[in-house]
Formats: C-alpha cells, structure tokens, sequence
C-alpha cells in the first residue's frame, strides 16, 4: 500500500474526513503523493474523490457547509493550521477544474498572468517571461504567441483546458491538482493534456480526478481506487491495475459495477 | 396514423396563428402610441423648438429647450446618485446576499420596487421641499434615484448571478481573494450586463413624472440650478397636455415625442450593449 520509503515526501493527508454538514463524503483517508510523481484517484461518480481534491487546496470548506477533520501537510506543515492563510496556500496549489475556465473578460495573456498579479506587482519584462515559460510548459505558445491580446474565450475547448493549465503554473506551484481536465475534451484535447502530465512531473507534483481508466493507467504512477467515500486502495498503478487486492477494485477496474 | 397526424399539425397550426396574433396586438399597440406621437407632433418639430424656451401663454412658437436640459440634468443627477448604490447593492446581494440580512434586503427591494411613484415623491416632498422651504431639482433628482436603486439593485443581482459559478472557483483556486474575485473577476464579466440594466434603469425614470410634481415642479424659464425649481420634459408634457391653449397642445405632442425618442435611444443602447456582451477583451 505505502510508496516506497526513498521518495521525497511533499502531500500527504492523516486520517482526513471531509462533511458537508454532518454528512462525511471523504472518510479517514491517509494517502502519501511522493514529490514529483503523478497520483490519479478514479471510482465511480459520487465517491468523494472530487471532494476530495478540493480538499487539498482548501476549496472545499468554500462550498455551502464544508469542512474537514484531519490533516493535510504540505512539506509537513499542516494546511488547515489556523496560521495558514487559505489564500496564500492555493498560490503554492494549482487547480484545474473539469471544464475550462478561462476569465472573458482578459486576454489570453491576462489570464495567464492573473495568478502572477495578484501576488502584487511585477516588472513588465519579468511578467512577459513568466506569461511565455507557462504558455510553453502548457504547450501552447506556439499556438497563442500571435495573439496574446486576443480573447481567450476565441481558443477552441482544447486549447482553452490548456489555457488553465498554463494560468494554473504561472505562479510557480509546487502541487498541480487536475480535476477530470479532460472530460469535456474530444480526443485530440485528451492527448495533449495526457502528455503534458508526462512532461509537467518532472517539475510538479500532479494529482489528478479521472474517470478514464486508460487514462489514470497511461498517465499515473500511483492509482488510488475511491469508493462511498473510503480509500478502498492505493498502489503503484501497474499492480493496482493488473493484481488488486481488493475484490471491489478487482470488480470497477474489470467493468463489472460503477 | 395520418389522421393523428393531419390533428396534431392541425393543433400546431391553429396555436401558431393564435400566439403569432397575439403578438402582433402587443406589438401593434406600441406601433399606434409611436405613429400617433409622430403624426401629431413631428410636425411641430424644427430646430428652434430644441434651442428656444417656451414663449408666454397665447404667443405662437416657442420650445423646450428648458426642459430638455432640465431632463439631462435630473436624470443625470439621479443616475450619479443611484447609480453606485443600487449597483453596490446588486453586488452585495448576489456575492453575499444568501442570509438573512440578504433576505431582508431583497424583500425591501421588491417592495420598493412596486411603490406607486407618487408616492416616493410625496416623501421626498416631506424630506427634502419641506425642510428647504422650496421646491427644487435636487429633490427630484432623489426621487428618481430612490425609484431607480431598488431595480438596479435586483437587475444586477441577476447580472451577476448569471457568471458562472466555475469561474469564481478558478479564481478562488488561484489564490485570489474574495472581495477581488468578485470585482476582478466576476463583476468585470457581468459588466456589460450590468450597464445594460443601468441604461434600462435611466430609461425607465426620464419619462417619470409623478415623483417631479411636487420636487422639481417645473420651470417656464431656462434654469441650470439643481436648488431651483427645474423643467423636464415629462412635466412639460403634463403642464402643456393639461392646459387650455391649442398651441400648448401641439407642443405636449412634440415633446412626448422628443422624450419618447429620448427613451427609444437609451433602450437601443442597450440592446447594442447585452449583444456585444462577453464579446470584447481589452
């Protein structure tokens, strides 16, 4: 179940519930994301892994009721402690949400440089670098290099899903956490961002909410398996797909329920 | 089979007809009240009705540009004091209005919103002409204004409300906080909705004219003082319509018209501004 002991610990959560009011969808999970790996969690829709996520930027405690016990340490500081600052935590945490979310109103450089700004003001020239290394990273400068002031809401689905991505690292996060980024995606859009995980690990520690099964194969090193809100498993993504250990991670990844 | 078929597109036809008159009538009615105003007063319009004052009772000639001044400075000056707080309020509902104080605040809105505004004008009579012991623009200026907040501040609510909920999270989720998620971000993408209902608020208090017969009262004369008594072209139209004389008759009518233009301009405004809307970056 445990990531081996020699990689680099950076997120992990202690025994974290998460309650919409009473009503706990995340129970007593603990998971360990190793530094510089990607993590993909996967169970049928409902099962708390989207909750879950949200957790580990303290988003979730924004919805109508949300709240969490447990911890979630980031390089072994507990995030929830009360002399976090929730705001200055998601500058360390990027997101990026299920369907594109680029701003209308800005430019595809605004966009980009909105998590960069509201840290407060920067050189023009070191704004202009942070814009392009991100776009780049994201692997759109290419295709947007001509037209940064234009609006972004003009990209197509695809290109806009990367446009998050790119806002999401500009500010130099340390986690990225991917919330089913491909899903509303066709399959050229898929594969851009599937191989963009590939090539963002070696900078970003990724953890990301799938339904694909392929997908979270293709992409993850770590696979961890949510059912009703329990952590059923976690493992290498190699042996939780080809050996599970439990008969009902056996039964999703085979097809037979969810 | 068929002869479902021959009753259902039978139905469809009939009901098609019966909506499409329907329209038509609501339509027509407006069409009447606009060739009406320009068969009746288009003819009384030429440039120096738009440059010269009225002209004492029984002369010929004579024109509104007391009242048409009056209107801009009126309007403007409710719209100055309004404005910003029915937006505000707007905001504040929709970002943070879900307790009680929200409740409160809308249900105040409503009702405000379906005050008689005659009745407004009587409270800005007892507030403002009273105390200064004479009527006076500024008076009327915060009549209108009191009429205008509460359907700005609902009309922007839902303005807002319409930014999709997901690009607050994102916000959010890049670190930005709140009070500047909701004017950075969600204020600034409900913009041109929100001016929209702003130009749609002015229009619908230039042709006001109750809440100003006992603030603003009226002025034969040029007047630019907002502590004076002031014309506006809705009074005028109500002193002319009223009175005895045939040629302040033909004058009501050209007036309505202008002011009816007035209102036709600004709701065109708008419509150019909600279609342009999520259109444009910087």
């Amino acid at each position: 179940m445990a990531p081996p002991a020699d990689a680099r610990l950076q997120l992990e959560t202690v025994r974290l519930t998460a309650l919409y009011g009473r009503r706990a969808v995340v129970k007593d999970v603990s998971i360990l994301f190793p530094k510089h790996t990607v993590t993909a969690l996967i169970g049928p829709s409902g099962c708390g892994k989207t909750t879950f996520l949200r957790c580990l930027n303290r988003m979730h405690e924004l919805s109508e009721g949300g709240w969490v016990t447990g911890k979630v340490l980031l390089d072994g500081q507990d995030i929830y402690d009360p002399s976090v600052d929730a705001i200055q935590l998601r500058r360390r945490i990027g997101m990026v949400f299920q369907r594109p979310t680029p701003f209308p109103t800005m430019s595809i450089y605004d966009n980009v440089a909105a998590g960069l700004r509201v840290n407060g003001g920067r050189a023009r020239a070191e704004l202009d670098a942070a814009v392009e290394g991100a776009l780049r990273r994201a692997a759109l400068w290419d295709e947007v290099k001509d037209r940064l002031r234009h609006s972004a809401v003009a990209l197509s689905g695809g290109q806009q899903q990367r446009l998050c991505v790119a806002r999401a690292l500009a500010p130099e996060p340390e986690v990225l956490l991917l919330d089913e980024p491909t899903a509303s995606l066709d399959p050229a859009g898929t594969q851009h961002i599937e191989e963009l995980c590939h090539e963002l690990k070696t900078r970003y520690t990724i953890v990301i909410v799938t339904h694909n099964l392929q997908q979270a194969a293709r992409i993850s090193d770590y696979t961890g398996f949510f059912y009703l809100g329990d952590l059923v498993e976690l493992g290498r993504t190699e042996e939780l797909f080809t050996k599970p250990t439990k008969e009902r991670t056996e039964a999703y990844i085979t097809g037979r329920f969810g | 089979m068929s002869v479902r078929r021959l009753r259902r597109r039978l139905v469809s036809g009939l009901m098609t007809t019966l909506v499409g008159m329907l329209s038509f009538v609501a339509v027509l009615a407006l069409l009447v009240i606009l060739g009406y105003l320009v068969a009746k007063g288009a003819s009384s319009l030429d440039w120096s009705f738009f440059v010269q004052n009225p002209v004492p009772a029984g002369q010929a000639g004579g024109g509104v540009a007391n009242a048409i001044v009056g209107t801009v400075i009126i309007v403007g000056l409710a719209a100055l004091i309004g404005l910003p707080i029915g937006i505000g309020t707007g905001l504040y509902l929709a970002e943070y209005g879900s307790g009680r104080l929200g409740w409160i605040v809308r249900f105040v809105a409503d009702v405000l919103n379906g005050t008689p505004s005659i009745v407004v004008g009587i409270f800005a009579w007892t507030w403002l002409v009273r105390p200064m012991g004479h009527f006076s623009a500024l008076a009327g200026s915060v009549a209108l204004a009191a009429l205008m907040v509460p359907m700005i501040a609902r009309t922007t609510e839902e303005m807002v409300r319409l930014v999709p909920h997901a690009l607050r999270e994102a916000a959010l989720a890049l670190g930005y906080p709140r009070w500047r998620t909701s004017l950075r971000v969600v204020a600034r993408t409900a913009l041109a909705g929100i001016l929209t209902s702003c130009l749609v608020g002015v229009a619908r208090i230039a042709g006001e004219t109750a809440p100003l017969l006992f603030t603003a009262l009226g002025n034969l004369n040029f007047s630019t003082s907002v502590l004076q008594p002031m014309q506006t072209l809705s009074l005028q139209v109500f002193t002319y319509a009223t009175g005895p004389f045939d040629e302040w008759h033909r004058l009501a009518w050209a007036a309505a018209l202008v002011l009816m233009g007035l209102v036709l301009l600004l709701s065109l405004a708008a419509r150019w501004m909600l279609r342009s809307r999520y259109g444009a970056a910087r």
